[in-house]
């Protein structure tokens, strides 16, 4: 289902709140769809040789997966104008059926010229931020 | 070892050019799991307005990778072979959507580099525009390069 939004939209206004599952499968697909084969984000032990937990998602799947919660909520992926987010904790991503979960929510924080809002977002993983300062510039239809 | 600092300011210009298919656009939405479908259909992506499937807002990533191995593969430029580089932040100012049958090519500037604590962090901005030059996305990304800081004294 998508949401048409349209100028009227408020300052405040919540996007639902979103749960993505982050497995392994998915890294394994990101590494060759993206091209970034980085041993961290395949590779157990190489993982912990630098000091992780364990293997954890790239930061393009993070940012991804948190924009996600943007684009479906507009419908057009071709709304979002700009989009940031700093790394600010690994997503660690276990060897198991589930995975990681990522939680995201955001909110309308402020309307901009040429009909663009700024949503604030926040993505989570067992009740820790994984990301700060994340936020999407949408073009409102 | 440190990062080559006399790296900051300069920009390697464009080199091949990266070609968007629709089958790449598919391959990366659905390792995302992400289906929507203006990403797959190109009815669906007209219906919205675009004259063929356009790609998720960080599909710029790929063209970083396909493109933009410089210059964490230059060996001037002293990046360690373990994985000690982790994205720290990310942001892509899209001046359009990529979409299939875009012909890009892609311009990196050193903008900084810099020590954080024990770590160092470069600045890169990558220009992606098409091959007649209408820009198409700018994005900017601040990766840390873990304990390669240079000591900082010796404590007593």
């Amino acid at each position: 289902m998508t949401i048409k939004l349209d100028r009227a939209i408020a300052v405040g206004t919540p996007l639902p709140a979103r749960e993505f599952n982050v497995d392994r499968k998915m890294l394994v697909m990101y590494c060759g769809a993206c091209g970034d084969f980085a041993p961290t984000h395949w590779n157990e032990r190489i993982a912990r040789s630098v000091g992780l937990p364990d293997v954890i998602a790239h930061g393009g799947v993070i940012m991804a997966k948190t924009l996600q919660a943007v684009t479906d909520w507009v419908g057009d992926p071709g709304a979002v104008v700009d989009c940031r987010a700093q790394f600010s904790r690994p997503l660690v991503v276990p060897d198991d059926d589930v995975g990681a979960m990522l939680r995201v929510t955001g909110v309308v924080e402020e309307k901009l010229d040429h009909q663009r809002v700024v949503i604030r977002l926040n993505a989570e993983s067992g009740g820790q931020p994984v990301l700060s300062a994340a936020l999407a510039v949408v073009r409102l239809s | 070892m440190t990062l080559n600092r006399d790296f900051i300011g300069r920009t390697l210009p464009p080199g091949e050019i990266y070609e968007v298919s629709r089958e790449k656009i598919r391959e990366y939405a659905l390792a995302l799991d992400d289906t929507n479908p203006v990403y797959l259909d190109r009815e669906a992506a007209g219906a919205v307005g675009h004259s063929d499937v356009i790609a998720p807002p960080t599909f710029a990533h790929v063209v970083l990778f396909r493109l933009g191995g410089w210059p964490l593969y230059d060996p001037d430029f002293g990046k360690q072979t373990q994985p000690v580089c982790v994205h720290r932040l990310a942001r892509v100012v899209h001046h359009r959507p990529i979409q299939a049958g875009d012909r890009l090519v892609l311009t990196t500037t050193v903008d900084d580099i810099h020590d954080i604590g024990p770590h160092e962090q470069f600045v890169l901005t990558s220009e992606i525009a098409a091959a007649d030059g209408e820009p198409v996305c700018t994005v900017v990304s601040h990766i840390v390069s873990r304990g390669t800081a240079a000591p900082k004294g010796v404590a007593r």
